[in-house]
């Protein structure tokens, strides 16, 4: 038979190029424009090739915002992920009684994250909150307005108490896809409730706890909403973290050269961690540590 | 403190004999009527060292039993004794079972050899015990090359060795119970695995019960085969016996291929007539009374194809070609019956007669067979 040689089959690719290309690729290109590039308004631009890249990348400012990035993640992470493992272990599998744990677990997660920021505002309140009036009744000097540890202790404990649900959902779905089989084996074998946890359901629910891991990162990495709402950045910039910083560079001094070049090194920085965490749980499936070779 | 103290008793008395009493078993809260029991009551003895298989169709309750004997299931109704000692609510670690699924059961993350020790480290074997074991049970089991790989990058017959090597490492151990453990083994591999384990069976001496709804796996593993269906046991007989005298109309058709014929038919006085019919044998039995359905079993091996007047007229519905022989398809007066033909004979033309073999036409009396009168 005759091959045809046209490009007809372009036209088959041609919607989901069109789609790309619109909500990733030219969005993304704009910004990379603006961040090589000054501009005084009225629409006139001037090539500055890396000079933004430079400032941004030496300035105390972003170093600060980035480290307190970096450490909000890690101590959400930190807090989140065990948490949710330990919660996903300890709930019901079978019986009425999960799906009452599916339906409250996933509560949290159905409200918008403004809404959620305006309740910790508000809870955590010293004048009219129950947790700041309550806490300050007791003696506890809470205010989350001047105290920088209180700041950040409310804003974990929001995002614990938002998006550790998503974490025991993940985890959950992944141990009851168990085969049962592999406990009975288990109980046949001797092994301890330790043994059962590190050899069976932790490899197996390792798939989960990676989806787990990135979400929670790339999330808690982009908080904005939260932290602008609760505490505005403050006190002073105690929570200004780095989407909070970028906003404040691009809407509040209109800085578009810089804000763009922070963006674009912020985007690389979450690709670069969320691939550097792949990597190295995908590489030996929480390889036993101890164990015989 | 008590599990302690039990185990270590049944490890020393070095266990023999595994006793079923009475045990019925139903997955309800509240069974209230028979039908609610996926296991009937049944009493059933295991003899130290022998190979047994329980056979039957999916659904007829040879895995609850299983998980009876092991422990992971706790019965209903009845006691589990290992060589006269009561362990019915004893958790299956302390029993010295070793149980292979149907599904290769590993532990991903570990390597081969860690499989393998896995048991005996649970149980505190001092190292070099383990290390000796191991190595010396690799070797039997051909996966000694294997020992430093990851287990989950092995084959499915290997990864099936590997669960049995896991339940043949612990060397007090009393019984093996394999639950349908060559399903998801290739076919040519099936074969070497099988005669594998009963090496290791002539090796070992241990118990092996094995579970399975394949009759030629049944027949070629076990010495003693125990036929179940519907949650009951309708015979327990050698693979000789459940061929020649099937207990059971259930049995004969069960196994064989093609199985028993079984119609139904009428005594008067020592002749069998079917549909109205005389046939070529006579019988010899008293029927229990009240008897409803009275049926005529006879295995197609035993069903000769003739032109004989005496024979029964058949019709011939089909020919088939099952490899090894060939099987008639053959129709009278409404009843289906299959014969298999001895090698050579030329195909019968489309009527014939056929006759039994006067020595293996039982009678079944609702189901039940009927033992001939001395």
């Amino acid at each position: 038979m005759q091959k045809t040689h046209d490009h007809k089959a372009l036209w088959l690719v041609a919607p989901a190029l069109l789609l790309v290309a619109f909500t990733a690729v030219i969005p993304l290109m704009t910004v990379v424009n603006y961040s090589v590039q000054d501009t005084f308004g009225n629409n006139q631009f001037f090539w500055v090739g890396a000079e933004w890249y430079r400032e941004i990348l030496q300035s105390d400012r972003f170093h600060a915002a980035f480290l307190r990035q970096i450490a909000f993640s890690a101590t959400v992470l930190a807090i989140e992920i065990p948490l949710g493992l330990a919660i996903a272990l300890s709930m019901p599998k079978k019986g009425i009684s999960v799906s009452v744990c599916l339906v409250l677990m996933a509560l949290p997660l159905l409200i918008p994250w403004n809404v959620v920021g305006t309740i910790w505002q508000i809870f955590a309140r010293v004048d009219i909150g129950l947790l700041g009036y309550t806490l300050n009744g007791l003696g506890v000097d809470y205010n989350y307005t001047q105290n920088v540890g209180a700041a950040w202790a409310t804003l974990i404990i929001m995002d614990v108490w938002h998006w550790t649900s998503l974490v025991v959902l993940l985890c959950y779905a992944g141990l009851v896809a168990i085969p049962p089989v592999y406990y009975q084996a288990a109980r046949i074998d001797g092994a301890s409730r330790w043994a059962v946890f590190r050899y069976i359901e932790l490899p197996k629910m390792s798939r989960v706890l990676l989806i787990a891991v990135l979400l929670r990162f790339m999330d808690s990495f982009m908080i904005y909403t939260e932290p602008f709402v609760v505490t505005g950045g403050g006190p002073g910039n105690a929570t200004t973290f780095l989407s909070v910083d970028l906003v404040k560079m691009a809407i509040g001094q209109f800085d578009l050269g810089p804000a763009a070049a922070l963006s674009v090194i912020y985007f690389l920085i979450v690709i670069l961690v969320s691939w550097a965490f792949y990597t190295i749980m995908t590489r030996e499936d929480f390889e036993p540590s101890g164990g015989v070779r | 403190m008590k599990l302690a103290l039990l185990s270590s008793l049944l490890r020393a008395v070095e266990m023999a004999q595994i006793d079923l009493n009475n045990i019925a078993h139903s997955y309800l809260a509240a069974p209230s009527s028979e039908d609610d029991f996926a296991l009937k009551k049944l009493n059933v003895s295991w003899q130290d060292g022998g190979a047994y298989a329980l056979l039957g169709p999916s659904g007829c309750g040879k895995t609850t039993l299983l998980n009876i004997i092991s422990g992971l299931l706790q019965p209903t109704q009845g006691a589990v004794l290992f060589d006269g000692a009561d362990i019915t609510t004893s958790p299956p670690e302390v029993r010295n079972i070793a149980q292979i699924f149907q599904f290769p059961v590993i532990y991903d993350t570990m390597t081969v050899y860690h499989n393998l020790a896995f048991p005996l480290q649970n149980r505190k074997v001092p190292k070099h015990e383990i290390d000796a074991r191991v190595r010396r049970l690799a070797d039997m089991l051909e996966l000694s090359k294997y020992l430093p790989r990851k287990a989950r990058d092995l084959s499915a017959d290997e990864k099936q060795k590997i669960s049995l090597g896991r339940g043949l490492v612990r060397e007090d151990v009393t019984a093996i119970l394999f639950d349908e453990p060559l399903t998801v083994i290739d076919p040519q591999l099936k074969w070497s695995l099988r005669s594998q384990l009963k090496r290791l069976h002539a090796e070992f001496n241990h118990t092996m019960i094995y579970v399975t709804h394949d009759q030629t796996e049944a027949l070629t593993f076990a010495d003693q085969i125990i036929v179940m269906s519907e949650g009951e046991v309708v015979q327990t007989a050698s693979p000789q016996e459940l061929f020649e005298r099937p207990a059971h109309t259930f049995v004969g058709q069960f196994i064989g291929s093609p199985g028993m014929n079984v119609l139904p038919c009428a005594l008067d006085g020592h002749h069998i007539s079917l549909a109205g019919h005389t046939i070529n044998v006579g019988c010899n039995v008293t029927l229990p009374s009240g008897a409803e359905c009275i049926e005529l079993g006879v295995r197609p091996e035993f069903v000769k194809v003739t032109d004989n007047n005496d024979a029964l007229p058949v019709t011939v519905e089909a020919i088939e070609d099952a490899g090894r022989y060939r099987i008639a398809r053959l129709r009278f007066r409404g009843l289906q019956l299959a014969a298999i033909l001895p090698d050579g004979a030329p195909p019968p033309s489309e009527t014939a007669g056929v006759l039994f073999d006067a020595d293996n036409v039982h009678i079944y009396a609702d189901g039940h067979l009927v033992g001939k009168r001395a």
